[in-house]
């Protein structure tokens, strides 16, 4: 079980949480610009990345806030977690 | 005899050459099967097979060993019933027992909706030629006695979807068996080869750097399931996938219970029996992206909470193992069997949860790919451009739990 510090509420068990996928994915402003290629990778293509990792979780069972972490796909240890529109504490380019 | 001593070697375990006409990246059961494919159907013998770690030591040895064709759409239906086929004949072709045991797979309707799908489903499979019966509950009490079928359960059965040519097969030996067979035919399987850069030039694959040194080779075929993003990245390539843990569970080993394989997607689990006598258990993916090879309690938990809404008689069966593989999940459920941007690299990936049964049709059809340069069209829609022109194939109502 991992435990998940929501910067809500403190430290919660995994069970309470959904996870939602890579984080800072912007929805495009105009997507009738854009090309089918650009329109799919947003829809579809990921970075899947082994190491660290920028994720969006949901306190589904909890405060049902959004917000960011930084986890290693590998280890499973979170860095940090951090609100919606901060910029990841550990300063890297998300 | 002597006593289990002097067995030979199945296959030689040569050190690599300077050059390959291709080379196979990922040595579990689809990349043997790749190769094994190349080297019989399209005459490539001067081919490799570079594993990181050792033969079928990925998802082939982590799965749960199901094997079916009942699948939604007229695409996967024709895909995974080439590769049903070939099970059928897979023990004949390798010289190897594969113990394929076409015991049947059962998917449980729980709700009127699952019902209708599953009614759908079915109509779909027979015109597709997929065998495929809808089962009622009464039948099903008679011919699984320990299954729950009373309306007084919390998801009562309503019926099932039967496939009675699905069941099971020794993945271990699927591994072995491609992998004795390709060798025979001149393929070198190089273990411990750990493939660290994709060397290109001017948008053409010229070689791998590996843990034994450099190959040369125009073509490659990336078959590493979890992994995939990761050797993508190393050509400059994307895909739409994401890796997940995924857990599997055995029991101590029982007396004959249970001579089918029961799924059910409302509760989310299925349990099979060897033929080692141990309970063999599924559910779905942890929901985190994880490379780890190992997932989360409460997913195990969960697991065991709807093997005991099907099968309330396991309740005190004690579980004798645990453990994770890696899958690499597609939005849509359903594999990458393709070319890329790059010329001369293939990635064969995105099967998801469901790979195994894949096994030898997935072979067949990426050696046939590697081999004319072009899809088979088996597997022209499972290209990657899918997600661009959007003709997706959404099969997550048959991909379901399980598997």
């Amino acid at each position: 079980m991992l435990l998940i510090n929501c910067p809500y509420c403190g430290y919660r068990d995994e069970s309470e949480f959904h996870y939602e996928g890579e984080a800072h994915i912007v929805r495009p402003s105009d997507p009738d610009a854009l090309s089918d290629a650009e329109w799919g990778d947003y829809l579809f293509f990921r970075t899947n990345p082994k190491g660290w990792h920028k994720e969006l979780w949901l306190h589904s069972a909890g405060c049902r806030q959004y917000f960011n972490a930084e986890r290693n796909t590998v280890t499973y240890k979170f860095k940090s977690t951090y609100k919606i529109g901060e910029s990841a504490p550990s300063g890297e380019a998300s | 005899m002597s006593h289990h001593e002097n067995w030979p070697k199945a296959w030689r375990s040569p050190e690599p050459k300077k050059r390959y006409d291709a080379v196979i990246v990922g040595g579990g059961g689809h990349g043997l099967a790749s190769a094994y494919y190349l080297a019989k159907e399209h005459g490539m013998t001067n081919i490799a097979v570079l594993e990181k770690g050792w033969l079928g030591g990925g998802n082939t040895g982590r799965n749960t060993t199901i094997v079916r064709s009942n699948y939604l759409w007229d695409e996967a239906a024709h895909l995974y019933e080439k590769s049903v086929k070939l099970w059928e004949g897979l023990s004949q072709e390798l010289n190897y027992n594969v113990m394929f045991s076409q015991r049947g797979v059962y998917s449980l309707g729980h709700t009127l909706q699952d019902m209708r799908d599953i009614e759908r489903r079915v109509n779909a499979n027979r015109l597709n030629g997929v065998d495929s019966v809808v089962v009622s509950t009464e039948e099903l009490s008679k011919r699984i006695p320990y299954l729950n079928t009373s309306a007084d359960a919390r998801y009562p059965i309503l019926g099932a979807s039967f496939q009675a040519r699905g069941g099971t097969a020794r993945h271990d030996a699927v591994a072995w068996g491609f992998a004795r067979a390709a060798d025979a035919l001149g393929v070198d399987i190089i273990q411990n080869c750990e493939v660290t850069a994709i060397r290109r030039d001017q948008g053409r694959v010229t070689g791998l750097d590996t843990a034994k040194g450099y190959i040369e080779t125009p073509k490659v075929g990336v078959v590493v399931a979890g992994n995939s993003s990761v050797l993508a990245e190393m050509a400059g390539l994307r895909l739409p996938l994401e890796s997940h843990p995924l857990q599997a569970y055995v029991s101590e080993p029982i007396k004959p219970v249970l001579d089918t394989v029961v799924m059910s997607n409302a509760v989310h689990g299925y349990i099979s029996q060897s033929d080692k006598g141990d309970l063999v258990i599924g559910a779905g993916i942890d929901r985190y992206n994880g490379y780890g090879q190992r997932g989360s309690y409460s997913v195990i938990e969960h697991t065991m909470e709807a093997i005991l809404e099907m099968f309330p008689v396991f309740s005190r069966v004690r579980m004798n193992r645990q453990w994770g593989g890696i899958v690499d999940t597609c939005p849509d459920a359903c594999p990458l069997i393709s070319k890329t941007d790059v010329e001369g690299l293939y990635f064969n990936c995105g099967w998801g949860t469901g790979g195994f049964k894949a096994t030898p049709g997935s072979g067949w059809v990426f050696a046939h790919t590697l081999a004319n340069d072009q899809p088979h069209e088996l597997n022209a829609a499972f290209a990657i451009n899918r997600f661009i022109s959007g003709a997706l194939i959404d099969e997550h109502g048959a991909a379901g739990v399980a598997h």
